[in-house]
Formats: structure tokens, C-alpha cells, sequence
């Protein structure tokens, strides 16, 4: 073994005298990790800068010795290279692997290193855990019990700092658990930056504050709360709702723009109780927006619908496929497909559109202003999809327009609504009166009260499927809560659709499209739902370079026009 | 091979049956006179040892607080799933506002209980306790299913040795105040 970088540019770097390659410059926690070791630590975040203010992460590290005279390796009667160990541990989040560097993580030394740390923040910490939110994904919880003693040698009164701290719109303070860490302090610097936390005081006065005049209310505040290794900043929507240790865990994805940030739903019981990121280092790193987390409050809204209806009427969904069927059959129908449908919802409404005589498509526009971050510019999920599908062929209007002239000029008779709300889209009250409105949707609105069939569909969080990001990248989410009783999925909903205007049996599962679309539509070749990896499946987006997409740059993201530059 | 055995010709004094039925009245004499066992149930009842396991009960501490903050690990430990909790936070304006965790609601279907004691040993607050309470009933499902109110009740106040809250408090209010 050389000294130098081998070919490949790694370098060797001994943990507990195990060889492991890396490239130089990885912190050690890092190199633990590729190993499958775990390094404590409280203040490192992968994602963020490092701090090193916890000393949870103390190893004991040494380099090769060089005789100080002639510069030659000192080496042992063996004939090995003798390792010179520093006297003192070191921090492992700090320090970057360097040629033949030796660690030692399991030392008595570092043992000790680590239980006194765990003593000293156990020290004036409150024990509140049958109170505290983040009790059982707890580090300090975990780490006591991995580092700590189980029993108490300080004597004298503990600190008592505020508890309930108001720290923005969103976010609660309790000061006496926190550890100092700094993680949402360089998160607001350095990924949301919104530099409105700090530390004030010293020593065991120490505490975590907001700027005077300011609060944490910028749309990532949330992530403070995931990040925070203690129960210290707490989300004030899921603050005493339910412990962590109830809920099942869904992966999902964030519906409000075209970021398509990674979630995780955690629900317990058909309940759904919060929403958090999931690492996509892709995609959204280990962040997302907190508009993103409040979506699941749709599933339960009291706007939602419940059942089917015919003018108006509740009926059973055959009767009420029956009508819709029956409207659309009439001819001169008009489709308004959804970018918040799934591809699989939105390449059976195009089979569907193309039964009924080829009927027009068009997609509803949702645009908004970008933050750079995780927020984009297109408000709709999955518009790329509705082009792979071949449901539209060039990026949605600003309005319906062409609908509006349609409808006004008698053209249209039967307008198919799938999830939108057709009068913010543009359309007036009065061109809604004039045509047979069909509509499948999950919330009541303007346009339900209008529709003379009503099928009730599920919201994204009732059922799985898959959306296409701005990066053309393919996502799949599941589902995470079963949904109203009498609602039905929507890919059951169209499926029937499809059924009773062609006479054919047509397929309504996920997997099942999937066989279809696999065969069907050339850039989905050779993939299937079961088999899409949970980061995503870049897709080829050559051939849609041309069109105009709304998006300005975001996270991991860069427009095909300022690529290149 | 059958084994035939030899059946013995009866003694006189067994063909009278007057030993046999003497001791028999012997056994039965010596009842007559010893102390009775049998309990007249319900009006009698046995004694209940201490760590006896009845119905689960929810108590109060001596201030006549609510010592259950809703922590969810009976809930989670209970073998049979016969607690439910929803959890609530304690106003901030409340004499107990620094408990700040509180249930909303807790229920215990009597009828999926099997008494084993784990909820009283999980609980890191003490306020979950096994009663001496072996014979109760009810004429529906739902009147077995326990409210947070009928576990109070019960369970009534129990002497308390930490105070662990009270002690929070007095800190806060004078000492170690930052």
C-alpha cells in the first residue's frame, strides 16, 4: 500500500483496523457509514455544513509516524508501519480521511469520551420523555441508552429554561431539551436561507432564539423540527396528536408542485398524522416545504366528498356510472384532464377521449411564482406525464379557452372533468349551465354543484400510482389511508368509463396499466410499478427539449435552457 | 397374554358394611364441627391480597392532579389492545400547565382486559393502577368499555412518593430560573 491515491483516486482508511476506500476528503462519520458503523454524533447533518459543537462523535485517530531525523516510516519489529495515535480523541464529523489513516471507534478511550458527553447533556436535560414528541425517534434517547449510565450522579437542580416557546407559525421551542446541536440554526443559514435562529447567553444559559422582531416562519420551518436530534423544536400541527411509535409509514409524494419532493405519510389506523421528507439526494435532499406537510388535511377536509351523485342526488356508483356513461355517449364530448391525475389515471382518460370520437383535451394551467428551492413554478405534479401519455401534446393553456369558445359556439355538448374545478380554471358559471358536466373529483366545488354526475374519486393519499417531475423523472407513491367508502379510485372510475363505451374489459390496477404502458409507450419500455426503484427512474426528455416549461431553476434542478450555461 | 386375577371372598365384617359406613360418618362429623370455608357470595367476601389484579384504573396524586399525561405506552403495551388514549395538550392558562401533556379521552374495554398488570408496570407516571375491583358487569359492550371520567372514579387518589411535577414547579418558580 502506497501512500498516494491509488488509479481510482481513493484512498485507504483503517476503522477499527479494517481497510475501507474512499476518496479523500470524506469525513469520517461518512467512511462509518459506507461500512455499515455507526458513528454517535447529535450536530452533524450530512446535508449541512459542520459544525462540531456536540463532541458525540469522538474517535481516536492516528497516521502513520515519520521518523523526525531521516523522514523515513517508522516501523514496528514486524515490519508494519508503526501508527502514532494522538493522545486525544478527535471528532470524527471533522475529520477528513487522509492516506492510511488509522481510527479506532471501539477504545476505552472512546467509550469514555462517549458516556461522559451522554453525562453531561443528560446533566440538565428534563427527562420529560412521557411528554415529549420526539420520544422513540429520539437521539439522545437512543444514545442514552447505547452511551449512558441508567442512572443519575448529579445531584443539584436541575436548569429550567421556557418550555413553551412560540418560535414562528409552525414551530414550538422547548429550551430545555435542546442540546445546543446548531443543526436548524445553519439550516436556516444555509438551506432555507432565512438567518433568523441563533444562540444567546453562555454556558448552561444558553439558549436557542429567534432574531428580535422576527420569527421562523419562512415555508421550511418544518425542517427544522425533522432535523432537531431532540424533542427541542416541535411541529405545533403534530404536537401531542400521536406517538411516533403507532404510525405506519407510506412513501409518497408532495402533489403541490412539480418538484416532486420525496414524502413519507405516517398515519395510524386510516388516520393520516403527518407528513415528512424522505431522502432523495436526487430531488429534495432531506427536505420539503411545509405548504407540502398540510396536504393531508384534504383527505379529512369537510368540502370532501363523500358520495356519488346524479343531479345533484346521491346515488350508488351504477347508477351514477350508468348516467355518466349514458351523458357521454351522446357525442361532442369535451375531456379537462388533470396534471394532479397519475400517469396510469391520465393514459386511461386519453384512451377514454380517444373512444369518445377523439374528443379535445385540455389540461388546466396552475402556475406560480418559484422560491428556488423546492418550490417551482408549475403548481401541477405530473404535467410531463400528461405529455409521455400522449394526453396532450403541447403544455396547458393559460386558461380554458379554447373549451370556453367551444361550449359558447355549441360545439361542446358533454364536458368529462377529472379533479379540477372548471370555473378557476376560467370557465363562467353560466358555460358550465349550458353543457352536461360530468366530473370526477374529491372535493365539492363550483363545479360538482354544476355537474349532473358526480363520481367520487380518492385523493392522492388513498391511492398508488405514478407521477413524471420536472427533472422527467418517475416517481411512485402508495397508498398510504383507505378512503371513503363509497368513493372509488379514480383508475376504477375511468377504467369503467372506458369499459362501457368500448364493450372491452378494461384493466384497473396500477400494475396492471403498467403491463400496458410498458408495451405501449416507448420511453416506459422495460418498466413496471413493482419494479420502479423509491429514488425514481430518470426518463429520457429529449424529445419534449423544445417546449417551454415554466420552471425556473430549483434544488437539483436546472431548465434545459440554462444547462448548458 | 389376559391376566386373570383372583377376586378374594369378602370378610364378615365387610359383608356388614358397618366399618365402611362408620368411617364415612366419621369424615362427615368431623365437617359439622370444623370451621366453615364456604364464602356466602356476594354478601361475604374473601379477603384480597395486596397485589392483587383486578381492573386497571386510572388515579389521581394527593393534589388531586391528574397524574396520566397521555405518554401511550400502556396503550402500546397492552397485550389484548384494551386502552385507547386520545391525547390532549393542557391549556396554558391550567394550574397544571406545566405538565403540559394531558388525555383527552382514555378508554379501557373492561372486556378485552386480561388483567396482566403490564400497563401498571409500563407506566413511568404512576397513574395507571391494578384495583382490588374483581366483579363488575354491565348490560351493553359499550357500558364495558371504561371512560376516562368512570376510571377516575374508581380509581380514586393514590399516595404519591415523587412529586415529580410539583418539584418541577417549585423549580421553575424559585431557583433555577434563567
Amino acid at each position: 500500500m502506497s501512500d498516494e491515491a491509488k488509479d481510482d483516486g481513493l484512498i485507504s482508511v483503517f476503522i477499527d483496523d479494517q481497510e475501507v476506500r474512499t476518496k479523500p476528503g470524506t469525513n469520517i462519520i461518512e467512511v462509518a457509514k459506507s461500512i455499515g458503523l455507526h458513528i454517535p454524533h447529535y450536530c452533524y447533518h450530512e446535508k449541512l455544513s459542520v459544525s462540531g459543537n456536540c463532541r458525540m462523535c469522538l474517535v481516536e485517530m492516528g497516521l502513520p509516524g515519520r521518523d523526525r531525523a531521516t523522514g523515513k516510516p517508522m516501523l514496528n519489529p514486524d515490519g508494519s508501519p508503526k501508527i502514532m495515535f494522538f493522545p486525544g480523541p478527535a471528532i470524527a464529523c471533522g475529520t477528513n480521511a487522509s492516506p492510511n489513516m488509522h481510527i479506532k471507534t471501539k477504545s476505552k478511550m472512546v467509550t469514555d469520551a462517549r458516556e461522559g458527553v451522554t453525562e453531561f447533556l443528560l446533566a440538565n436535560h428534563p427527562l420529560d420523555c412521557p411528554i415529549c414528541d420526539q420520544a422513540g425517534e429520539c437521539t439522545l434517547q437512543e444514545q442514552s441508552a447505547e452511551h449512558g449510565k441508567g442512572y443519575s450522579r448529579f445531584i443539584e437542580e436541575k436548569n429550567v429554561k421556557p418550555k413553551r416557546t412560540v418560535l414562528g407559525p409552525r414551530v414550538m421551542l422547548d429550551d430545555e431539551r435542546c442540546v445546543l446541536c446548531s443543526r436548524c440554526i445553519r439550516f436556516c443559514q444555509e438551506v432555507a436561507k432565512d438567518d433568523v435562529l441563533g444562540f444567546v447567553e453562555r454556558g448552561s444559559y444558553s439558549t436557542l432564539t429567534c432574531y428580535p422582531g422576527k420569527k421562523l416562519e419562512n415555508n421550511y420551518s418544518l425542517n427544522t423540527v425533522d432535523i432537531c436530534p431532540v424533542g427541542a423544536l416541535t411541529s405545533r400541527d403534530f404536537r401531542f396528536k400521536m406517538r411516533v411509535w403507532f404510525l405506519k409509514t407510506s412513501q409518497s409524494i408532495d402533489t403541490e408542485t412539480s418538484v416532486g419532493c420525496n414524502t413519507e405519510v405516517w398515519s395510524r389506523e386510516g388516520k393520516i398524522y403527518r407528513i415528512t421528507p424522505r431522502q432523495n439526494d436526487e430531488v429534495n435532499d432531506c427536505w420539503m416545504p411545509d405548504s407540502g406537510r398540510a396536504l393531508y388535511q384534504m383527505v379529512e377536509a369537510e368540502n370532501r366528498l363523500q358520495t356519488n351523485l346524479v343531479k345533484g342526488k346521491e346515488a350508488s356508483i351504477e347508477v351514477a356510472l350508468r348516467e355518466a356513461s349514458a351523458l357521454l355517449a351522446d357525442g361532442s364530448v369535451a375531456v379537462v384532464g388533470s396534471g394532479r391525475s397519475s400517469v396510469e389515471e391520465q393514459y386511461l382518460l386519453k384512451r377514454l377521449a380517444t373512444a369518445l370520437d377523439d374528443a379535445p383535451v385540455s389540461l388546466v394551467n396552475r402556475t406560480g411564482e418559484g422560491d428556488g428551492l423546492l418550490i417551482s413554478a408549475d403548481r401541477n405534479p405530473n404535467v410531463r406525464g400528461a405529455l409521455i401519455t400522449d394526453l396532450i401534446d403541447e403544455l396547458p393553456k393559460a386558461q380554458l379557452s379554447d373549451l370556453a369558445e367551444g361550449i359558447d359556439s355549441g360545439a361542446v355538448e358533454t364536458v368529462l372533468a377529472v379533479n379540477e374545478d372548471l370555473t378557476e380554471a376560467g370557465l363562467t358559471a353560466e358555460q358550465l349551465e349550458k353543457v352536461h358536466l360530468v366530473v370526477i373529483g374529491t372535493h365539492q366545488s363550483a363545479t360538482t354543484d354544476a355537474a349532473d354526475v358526480v363520481l367520487a374519486g380518492m385523493t392522492v393519499f388513498e391511492k398508488s400510482g405514478t407521477f413524471v417531475n420536472q427533472q422527467f423523472r418517475l416517481q411512485k407513491f402508495e397508498m398510504a389511508v383507505p378512503g371513503p367508502k363509497t368513493a372509488m379510485n379514480d383508475l376504477v372510475l375511468l377504467a369503467a368509463l372506458l369499459a362501457n363505451q368500448t364493450n372491452e374489459k378494461v384493466v384497473s390496477t396500477v400494475d396492471s396499466v403498467w403491463s400496458e404502458l410498458s408495451s405501449e409507450i416507448s420511453l416506459l419500455h422495460g418498466l413496471s410499478y413493482a419494479s420502479l426503484p423509491p429514488s425514481g427512474q430518470l426518463l429520457d426528455a429529449s424529445s419534449y427539449e423544445d417546449l417551454p416549461f415554466v420552471e425556473g431553476e430549483t434544488l437539483h434542478y436546472k431548465p434545459v435552457a440554462l444547462a448548458s450555461t | 397374554m389376559a391376566k386373570v386375577l383372583e377376586r378374594k371372598p369378602l370378610t364378615l365384617a365387610e359383608r356388614t358394611y358397618l366399618p365402611q359406613i362408620l368411617s364415612g360418618l366419621k369424615t362427615t362429623f368431623r365437617h359439622l364441627i370444623k370451621k366453615k370455608v364456604t364464602l356466602q357470595y356476594p354478601e361475604e367476601r374473601p379477603p384480597i391480597s395486596d397485589n392483587y389484579r383486578g381492573i386497571p384504573t386510572l388515579v389521581k396524586d394527593p393534589e388531586g392532579r391528574e397524574k396520566c399525561v397521555s405518554c401511550q405506552l400502556c396503550e402500546f403495551v397492552c397485550p389484548p389492545k384494551a386502552i385507547r388514549i386520545t391525547p390532549g395538550e393542557i391549556a396554558e392558562d391550567a394550574p397544571t400547565a406545566h405538565v403540559e401533556k394531558a388525555p383527552q379521552e382514555f378508554e379501557i374495554d373492561m372486556l378485552r382486559c386480561i388483567y396482566c398488570n403490564l400497563c401498571q408496570e409500563v407506566c413511568p407516571e404512576e397513574a395507571i393502577f391494578l384495583q382490588d375491583i374483581y366483579s363488575f358487569s354491565g348490560y351493553s359492550r359499550e357500558e364495558m368499555v371504561f371512560k376516562k371520567e368512570k376510571l377516575y372514579e374508581i380509581g380514586g387518589t393514590l399516595p404519591d412518593r415523587h412529586f415529580k411535577w410539583e418539584k418541577k414547579r417549585l423549580a421553575a418558580e424559585h431557583g433555577n430560573v434563567h
